[in-house]
């Protein structure tokens, strides 16, 4: 039973709601019921072939020779694709929105950098036959040393994973190797703390195992266009992935989704069409490519793994007067969406909390591990479950209620955040409140009758001081020595709000790039 | 080596050509064109494939299609009643047993199979006949809430109603 | 190259297709082989069936249980006199899985699966194999040798237990059903109300189904209380290596180990 709390900011509401609060049928309910749902695989094409792909049994190899003259007289193999068949075979997923460089291959050349990737594709007229065919491959590897954690991966001597950012981590606007928020001074405000407490949070990679595997079938149709049929989420962003790494004209290609056999954020990567529909170029025939549940449980790209440090100081009155978080991304071999999982969490820190001090370090680090993905609110999730954890042992730490705790650090309507933006229409007050109600959660009467709109007990957090304009900013950190941590950092003052354009677009883009504020850390105009 | 076979599909005869050693989901899917029969695993693991044969659940992609032969196969695009629903279709709707709808064709004859020798299922019942179906959207709970439902609704239907 | 498919009549014929041939399998209940068909297996050039109507049959007798090999699962559920035999049962795979399951077909699937294998274990089972007359011989010595060599079993049997002596504990993530972390089963007649002749196996452990002889010694003419079972839960593990898989590590099985057997032998909920 859906129940709708209009007494709360009743004041704020025009209660013109039609849809909210009333059940509405899904308008594909009744093609999931009978079988009719159309997922992409449910077409039939005359002469499908089927695609494969070698996959690397190595995390980090260099690929000595590869000999595929047996593998090409297998029955029923059409065609063998190699990366040098590729157009464009380096790629990121966000140069859509010229966001990062390209660093991806569709199909490794030389060297390859996680285990299970995809080396070359066999398409033949069944998958069986593919399978077969590529048992006949004949490849040998040199094994590299590896790196698999986030903090091993950023030592000055570790393996460099990724040749587009040698040391392992992805370069924010071309020269900054993490995203940084400042706020205050959270070591003067440590020193003052009647308690720090500091702990370390680590998230494994998850796999999204939607009953539908990734696929696609590419079609040549009658006007020397291609029709894709694919499991992905994201249509036009395909669209255009594959478009850029067949170096084709994106109105050459028509894109047919439709319902998507759970995704979950594991279907945006666009991991099978452009390979099916170079295949389907170069065969000229429908392709399939199609992974097997131990492909998309194995190779597909999962949430990745997080490992996040926080530090609290927190006063015995409950209040959190300086939060430090560090948070490591496995973004695994290749950066695909992980630079922006970055983005967005170092915008959800500290949580929705008001702290006077606030510092954070965020990287997204290679690694040779699966390069990881979307899920299901990636960057913030992981991240939530860490601050949340924190808040309950600084609760208990110093004795308070941990709801009550929370509510008491809760963000404002006017609070000042770390982000330098002002705090509006706030409501975690008002959801503890009612939380508490429906579990009998007993709740002091002052705790009662908080609320958003009015200012914290005690000192409300004031905006910092601005420092006078000599006083040098802190260096930007690049490289990976860590300084000491005894020695209280020089002043890591908040500098005026950034105002800095990111670089501009290559002439010629047409992109609404900027719009992407949140991506490149500017304010919406 | 394509062998011919032939079996009763939702009532019909139907008979086609497989290879040697394919599996029934491959046979429905690519051979007879019943597309209303899903592959998630190609393992047996997760139930997507689920199909009637002879009035048993089976994994139809770890089934071996010959051994199919002169049985009777029930799939989803079966499951109505001329114009009508089948009961199990109207109450997972109702319920929202279904978000990206991939597990509901196994799902559904899951469950059918459960009807069709237990009109009056405990939630214990349901539970065990659904185990071997795995869905990622809906948390089961709706899918279960449905199958009671889909009972209770069975068995007010008079038995000649019950028939299509 | 596609498969061969061949069907015989008599399971002796089949035996001989499989003996003769190194790509051969035997196919059952096609749990295991027809997920190694999808997945182009390349040792796998034949598949052998047998269609023999004694590989379905149930013979149970007052003091003797015989299952043909094909037996699966669910007849198994739908025997009233194997009544004792249905927590095993049930605790295969989903309804859809037993419908094809067989007991034969259980003895040769790769740990963590076969859990049947481990009941019959327990039950001091004998198999019987196709194509050498009737010779009856431990399932213990097949587990032993059945990565080795080809064997075709045609039946199981065992002396029918008295009610309440057979006990079958899976232990598994996922309920109802789930891959087994560990599953024990125990054979415990009574003589005077203290065990006589017990038999203990543990399945998932090692990389089949083994016997606890260290627990059987030292359950033998003791009672089922608390007290009187605590040094068989002491050496729960004993003579046993617990395997390190993706379901759970060696140190793992080996502390819920005697928890698990604990609860079995006290009838407690697992």
């Amino acid at each position: 039973m859906l129940e709708l709390r209009k007494d709360i900011f009743a004041d704020e509401r025009d209660d013109n709601l039609k849809e909210v609060g009333r059940p509405t049928q899904r308008q594909d309910m009744l093609g999931h019921v009978t079988g009719t749902s159309a997922y992409y695989d449910d077409h039939r094409f005359a002469n499908l072939l089927h695609l494969k792909v070698l996959r690397s049994p190595h995390a980090h190899a260099r690929i000595r020779s590869i000999d595929v003259e047996a593998a090409a007289r297998a029955p029923g193999v059409k065609r063998i694709i190699r990366a040098a068949d590729v157009p464009v075979n380096l790629n990121t997923l966000l140069s859509l929105i010229q966001f990062g460089k390209d660093d991806e291959p569709s199909l490794a050349s030389d060297v390859v950098r996680y285990q299970g990737e995809p080396i070359l594709a066999i398409v033949a007229t069944s998958e069986r036959a593919a399978r077969e065919a590529l048992a006949l491959v004949r490849i040998s590897y040199d094994p590299l040393p590896a790196v698999f954690d986030v903090e091993q991966a950023l030592k000055p001597d570790a393996v460099s994973v990724n040749p587009a950012y040698p040391k392992n981590t992805f370069e924010y606007h071309g020269k900054y190797d993490h995203q940084k928020l400042r706020f205050g001074d959270v070591e003067a405000a440590f020193a003052q703390a009647d308690m720090v407490l500091e702990d370390r949070y680590q998230m494994s990679p998850i796999e999204h195992a939607p009953t539908e595997t990734n696929g696609s079938i590419a079609v040549p149709d009658t006007n020397g266009r291609f029709t894709v049929h694919t499991s992905t989420q994201a249509l036009f962003f395909s669209l255009d992935t594959a478009a850029k790494i067949n170096a084709m004209p994106s109105n050459q290609l028509h894109f047919i989704g439709g319902t998507v056999g759970g995704g979950f954020g594991g279907k945006v990567d666009t991991l099978t069409e452009p390979l099916a529909i170079l295949a389907a170029r170069l065969t000229g025939a429908p392709v399939r490519y199609r992974m097997s549940r131990h492909e998309e449980m194995q190779f597909g790209s999962p949430r990745g793994a997080e490992r996040i440090y926080i530090k609290d100081g927190v006063m015995r009155d409950g209040r959190i007067i300086a939060r430090k978080a560090t948070a490591y991304f496995d973004s695994g071999a290749y950066t695909r969406l992980s630079s922006y999982a970055v983005v967005k969490c170092v915008a959800h820190i500290p949580g929705p909390y008001t702290i006077p001090n606030v510092h954070a370090d965020v990287f997204c680090v290679f690694t040779n591990r699966t390069p990881a993905t979307a899920m299901r609110g990636f960057g913030v999730t992981a991240l939530d479950f860490a601050l949340e954890c924190q808040m309950d042992k600084d609760a208990v730490a110093i004795g308070m209620d941990p709801l009550e705790f929370r509510m008491l650090n809760a963000y404002r309507d006017g609070d000042m955040k770390a982000h330098r933006r002002e705090a509006k229409n706030c409501a975690l007050i008002e959801c503890a409140q009612v939380a508490a109600e429906k579990a009998n959660w007993p709740l002091r009467e002052e705790f009662r009758r908080m609320s958003s709109r009015t200012a914290r007990p005690g000192a409300r957090a004031a905006p910092p001081q601005p420092v006078s304009p000599q006083s040098a900013r802190a260096p930007q950190r690049i490289s990976y020595e860590r300084p000491a941590v005894s020695a209280p950092r020089p002043a890591d003052t908040p500098a005026p709000p950034a105002r800095t354009e990111p670089p501009a677009p290559p002439p010629g883009a047409t992109h609404g790039a900027r719009r992407f504020s949140s991506v490149f850390g500017t304010r919406r105009r | 080596m394509k062998a011919p076979i032939q079996f009763r599909l939702n009532g019909e005869e139907t008979a086609t050509f497989a290879d040697a050693g394919a599996n029934l989901l491959d046979v429905l899917r690519e051979a007879v064109g019943d597309l209303s029969v899903k592959g998630g695993c190609w393992q047996g693991t997760c139930g997507t494939c689920t199909v009637l044969v002879d009035g048993a659940p089976r994994l139809s992609c770890i089934t071996l299609a010959e051994s199919c032969a002169g049985k009777s196969i029930e799939t989803v695009a079966g499951l109505r009643r001329g114009a009508d629903l089948h009961p199990l279709q109207t109450s997972f709707m109702e319920h929202f047993a279904a978000q990206c709808g991939y597990c509901t064709p196994g799902m559904l004859m899951a469950a059918k199979a459960l009807l069709d020798r237990n009109l009056n299922p405990t939630r214990a019942e349901v539970v065990d006949a659904i185990c071997g179906n795995i869905c990622r959207c809906t948390g089961y709970e709706p899918i279960i809430a449905a199958i009671l439902e889909a009972a209770r609704l069975e068995a007010s239907l008079g038995a000649n109603q019950r028939r299509a | 190259m596609s498969v061969t498919v061949k069907t015989f009549a008599r399971l002796e014929e089949a035996a001989a297709a499989l003996s003769s041939e190194r790509g051969a399998r035997f196919l059952g209940g096609g749990t295991l082989v027809m997920r190694a068909l999808n997945e182009a297996d390349p040792a796998i050039t034949t598949i052998v069936r047998a269609t023999d109507p004694g590989l379905a049959q149930i013979t149970v007798s007052s003091s003797r249980v015989e299952l043909g090999a094909g037996v699966t699962m669910a007849m198994i559920l739908a025997e009233r006199e194997l009544a004792f035999l249905h927590p095993v049962a049930r605790a295969v795979g989903g309804p859809a899985v037993r419908e094809a399951a067989t007991v034969g077909g259980n003895l040769f699937a790769p740990s963590p699966y076969g859990d049947f294998a481990t009941a019959l274990l327990a039950l001091d089972a004998t198999v019987t194999l196709a194509g050498q007359g009737a010779r009856e011989l431990p399932l213990e010595e097949l587990l032993g040798r059945r990565d080795r060599g080809v064997s075709l079993v045609a039946r199981v049997a065992f002396r029918r237990p008295a009610s309440d002596t057979f006990r079958f504990a899976k232990v598994t993530r996922v309920r109802p059903k789930g891959v087994s972390v560990l599953s024990i089963a125990a054979q415990l007649p009574l003589a005077s109300g203290r065990v006589a002749g017990g038999r203990v196996a543990y399945g998932a452990l090692e990389r089949t189904p083994v016997r606890a002889k260290a627990v059987e010694r030292a359950l033998e003419g003791r009672s089922l209380d608390r007290g009187a079972i605590a040094p068989a839960l002491a050496a729960a593990a004993d003579g046993v290596a617990p395997v390190d898989d993706a379901i759970a590590s060696a140190w793992w099985r080996r502390e819920i180990l005697p928890v698990h057997l604990r609860r079995l032998l006290l009838g407690e909920a697992t």
